[in-house]
């Protein structure tokens, strides 16, 4: 080792000591035993109801796409509650800790946290919230709905798949461990050079941040080029690029941005890592180090990764609105042309995070031009949604409130976009909560479009819808807490209040400090009702089972097969003729025809290689932040050897015979029809493909 | 915008794909492949990038610079055992187009050879940077030119090893479409990385030579 390691260090367990586990922490230690207590509990129930067998066969080994998508979708919830945690806590020292005779309490001076405890949660709260929160939930998404609607039984590389989704538990699980052993960063999400040096950052905290995002990049690579290669090569015969649904599309240019970007980041952590570890001077502040390179190279991922959040959003309004105003998507050139542009666009304007770098009236004036061009096809993309609604039939239910909500967001977000792009502006509120304010109206769009989602997509899933009146609930709760909590913060940014303040000097700043609280405690409600919402919709799931076509004005493919959707996905690959099939189908009364007969299909088996690869990672991750050399080498030999004599078994997969198949689709058929006949309601309506106008419903059928 | 007239009959439709069609196993593979290749490719774009952050003179901070230690003649070794490596690849294949077992193990071991070989060479060139006391925590532009073709170099160690790998399924499998699928990937893999070398060797060695 080159470098000089302050603290203790032993060869078997490197860096890790009792008094790294934060015992005496008044805030940590009670929730260690809360988590404890929580988790004997939670496997306590397993083994007492005998699900590990069921666990193990079902979710741990498989490699079907809509289980690991939910899979996903459950570690992005969680994580996203733990990010939301965290931002009540910023909220509550920023309102306590105001003025020179605020109180103080658990050893802070002012508050309830000391500085160093605040820059650990506000560093977690950011990369938490967009890495472990909306990527994976984005994810997920794609990965559930994206083969459905190309008409594949499942993606491109089933194991590549499940692999993917256990590197990014790993990831969320390394983050996890770090509240309990050892710290984390104190030093923003994105750091900054040279403070993550070792000389400035001797614990384990930056070695924590960095293994938990090289993990996620991993994980996120994989997932984007199997998403990628999924689009490319799986659609259904038929299904021309012309005619692939705009979620899709939004997925494949998220995916490119993936695929392109993200390497950029790895290498930028690779070298933090080399100076960290091998006492490298990439990012050093002597020795021929750049600072300035090390932002760089992460903005240049990192404003990619924006879009690589903000589009597959954007996908999923595209197939909300057209369904809740069952019209035709309009403009779906102009749609698929603006996504694109968007992921062109992307790798341009990175400069624009630190415009204060100095680099001159060219380069910023450059900059700020390209950030004011993602504007143009962001506005194509608003005045489609609009064009969808107008004179459509519209359905205020809870996806649709959601799906409106990201729209108004979206204005907010892009027009203080817009202002932030304009340097002699920027250099005003630089580093200000206006900024904050602003990316938060950005990532706010995103948690809209996946609350939309989960609404729209859950019962394709589950089989049933969620409950409208909490669902509804929910979504006026968080709304109300959007309004109290960011209007405020535009409004301190202006007056001057900068970002990460675990101190506030200026008393005049109390009382909008006080209604950021009010709205916090108010999204506390919401996030009640959402656990109503899915206590209420599981207790009466029977009574809200729905059939295929659980709106009865969808467009897209996966409303043509069963909700749930069988683990095939289709019986027979549907032929595609037109751009919105089902939509097409059902207008021509063809919609409820069957395939005439089965054949045999080909469905990869399940493994836990790919567990036991995330857990490997996992071990080889919290290895490298405490420097265990030899668990590092011993958990790498590991990997490279279990990927080795998995590629010599292979997965030659099994056969379902025709026959089979078709007891199978009997049978669900004939729960569908039970499902129809309870209702009395068979859901009649649809929308014309090539019309804008929406079209006649036999309205007497609702 | 949205006038999508509708050209297909309903009546006359297809509606399902009843001559079953089955996706092609290894054009999937190869292009998930190629699309990781691809992120690769990016990877060592941003290296180079950082390289050419750090080689102004301030970046080497007094200390040796390229200029003082690299040696063209002995590099253009190291390019020659690789590219060499890609021709015996190359051999094999076309030896894989007439079914010949024995053609492809031989040219996968030629290429194994001459791989190890410029391994070798790389290693030794280290090891005598290293006894010269330049190492990458010499300088900003040292940790540069370190890193940027060591990491070419661990690819290198990694496509050997899955030379290995390939030798003994091909011998206890023969040609299946998992294992000609992997040769395909394989081949793409160790081509890519000859290509990161004619640059690694032009902008490090011979402009560093030069400057």
């Amino acid at each position: 080792m080159l470098v000089d390691l302050p603290g203790g260090w032993s060869p078997l367990l490197g860096r890790l000591a009792w008094s790294q586990i934060p015992y005496a922490n008044p805030i940590l230690a009670p929730l260690f035993v809360a988590v404890v207590i929580g988790a004997i509990i939670i496997l306590g129930l397993i083994t007492y109801y005998g699900k590990w067998t069921y666990l193990w066969k079902e979710w741990l080994t498989t490699v079907d796409h809509k289980k690991l998508g939910v899979m996903y979708i459950i570690i992005g919830l969680v994580m996203l509650f733990r990010g939301f945690i965290d931002g009540l806590m910023i909220r509550t020292q920023q309102v306590w800790a105001v003025g020179p005779h605020s109180s103080g309490v658990f050893g802070s001076l002012h508050g309830y946290l000391t500085p160093f405890h605040f820059g650990q949660v506000y560093s977690a709260h950011g990369l938490i919230m967009i890495l472990l929160a909306a990527t994976p939930l984005l994810v997920g998404f794609m990965n559930i709905i994206v083969p459905i609607q190309v008409g594949a039984r499942d993606m491109a590389y089933p194991y590549l798949n499940a692999l993917g989704l256990w590197i990014t538990a790993a990831a969320a699980a390394l983050i996890m461990i770090s509240l309990f052993v050892g710290d984390f960063a104190h030093n923003g999400w994105f750091e900054y050079a040279p403070i993550f040096e070792l000389q400035y950052s001797p614990g384990v905290g930056v070695d924590y941040w960095m293994w938990t995002l090289q993990l996620v990049a991993l994980g996120t690579t994989l997932g984007g080029i199997n998403i990628l290669a999924t689009i490319i090569k799986m659609r259904a015969p038929g299904m021309t690029w012309g005619k692939l649904p705009i979620f899709v599309w939004t997925s494949l240019a998220a995916n490119v941005i993936a695929l392109t970007s993200f390497p950029a980041l790895q290498v930028a952590l690779g070298l933090v890592a080399a100076d960290r570890y091998l006492g490298a001077h990439f990012f050093t502040a002597g020795m021929g180090g750049n600072l300035m390179l090390y932002t760089n190279l992460f903005w240049i991922w990192g404003h990619p990764e924006v879009y690589f959040v903000i589009l597959p959003a954007f996908g999923m309004m595209s197939e909300i609105f057209p369904t809740f105003s069952e019209k035709p998507l309009f403009g779906y050139i102009t749609m698929v042309l603006a996504s694109m542009a968007i992921a062109g666009v992307s790798w341009l304007v990175w400069l624009h995070h630190f415009f204060t770098m100095g680099a001159g009236p060219f380069v910023n004036t450059a900059f700020s031009v390209a950030t004011m061009l993602v504007g143009i096809p962001t506005g194509v993309k608003v005045f489609n949604w609009a064009f969808t609604m107008y004179r459509g039939r519209l359905t205020f239910n809870a996806a649709m409130l959601w799906a409106i909500g990201a729209l108004f967001l979206l204005l907010v977000g892009g027009f203080t976009g817009m202002m932030l792009a304009i340097p002699a502006i920027n250099y005003m509120v630089h580093n200000s909560v206006f900024v904050v304010a602003h990316f938060h109206s950005m990532l706010l769009v995103i948690v809209y479009a996946i609350f939309g989602s989960v609404l729209y997509w859950f019962p394709k899933v589950f089989g049933f819808k969620l409950d409208e009146f909490w669902a509804k609930t929910m979504f006026w709760l968080f709304s109300a807490g959007t309004v109290l909590v960011f209007v405020p913060m535009y409004m301190l940014g202006f007056m001057g209040m900068t970002r990460r303040l675990e101190y506030v000097f200026d008393t005049g700043w109390q009382s909008y400090l006080t209604v950021m609280e009010l709205g916090i405690v108010v999204y506390v409600f919401s996030v009640l009702a959402f656990f109503i919402l899915l206590y209420v919709s599981v207790r009466d799931h029977a009574k809200n089972r729905v059939g295929a076509d659980a709106w009865g004005t969808s467009r897209s493919l996966e409303w043509m097969t069963h909700s749930p959707v069988p683990f095939y996905n289709f019986a027979v690959l549907p032929h595609i003729n037109e751009r919105d099939e089902l939509a097409w189908r059902r207008q021509h009364g063809i919609d409820q025809v069957r395939p005439e007969h089965y054949e045999d299909i080909h469905m990869p088996n399940n493994t836990g290689v790919a567990i036991i690869l995330g857990g490997l990672t996992f071990v080889l991750g919290f290895a490298l932040t405490w420097r265990i050399w030899w668990l590092c080498i011993v958990s790498l030999l590991a990997i490279i050897l279990l990927m080795i004599i998995r590629s010599f078994k292979g997965d030659p997969g099994y056969i379902i015979t025709g026959a089979e198949l078709q007891r199978m689709e009997e049978e669900a058929y004939r729960r569908e029809a039970q499902v129809l006949d309870s209702h009395h309601s068979h859901p009649v309506s649809g929308g014309v493909v090539g019309n804008a106008m929406a079209y006649q419903r036999n309205d007497s059928s609702k | 915008m949205s006038a999508h007239a509708s050209t297909v009959d309903p009546k006359k439709a297809e509606l399902w794909d009843i001559h079953h069609h089955s996706h092609d196993v290894i054009s999937t593979r190869t292009l998930g492949y190629f699309l990781y290749l691809l992120s690769d490719g990016m990877l060592f774009a941003t290296l180079f990038a950082a390289y050419g952050v750090l080689s102004y003179q301030h970046s080497y901070f007094g200390g040796p610079t390229p200029a003082e230690f690299v040696k063209p003649w002995y590099t253009f070794g190291q390019t020659i055992a690789l590219f060499l490596s890609v021709l015996a690849y190359g051999f094999g294949m076309n030896a894989l187009k007439h079914k010949s077992k024995s053609g492809l193990i031989n040219g996968m071991l030629a290429a194994f050879v001459l791989g190890v070989i410029f391994l070798v060479l790389d290693i030794h060139d280290m090891s005598h940077l290293y006894s010269m006391g330049i190492t990458l925590a010499s300088s900003g532009g040292m940790s540069a030119f370190m890193v940027l073709t060591q990491v070419h170099a661990t690819h290198i160690f990694f496509g050997l090893i899955w030379i290995l790998v390939m030798i003994a399924q091909v011998m206890t499998k023969g040609f299946t479409e998992e294992t000609v699928g992997r040769l395909l990937t394989l081949r793409m893999f160790w081509h890519l990385q000859a290509v990161i070398w004619v640059f690694v060797y032009i902008f490090v060695y011979l402009w560093g030579y030069i400057s």
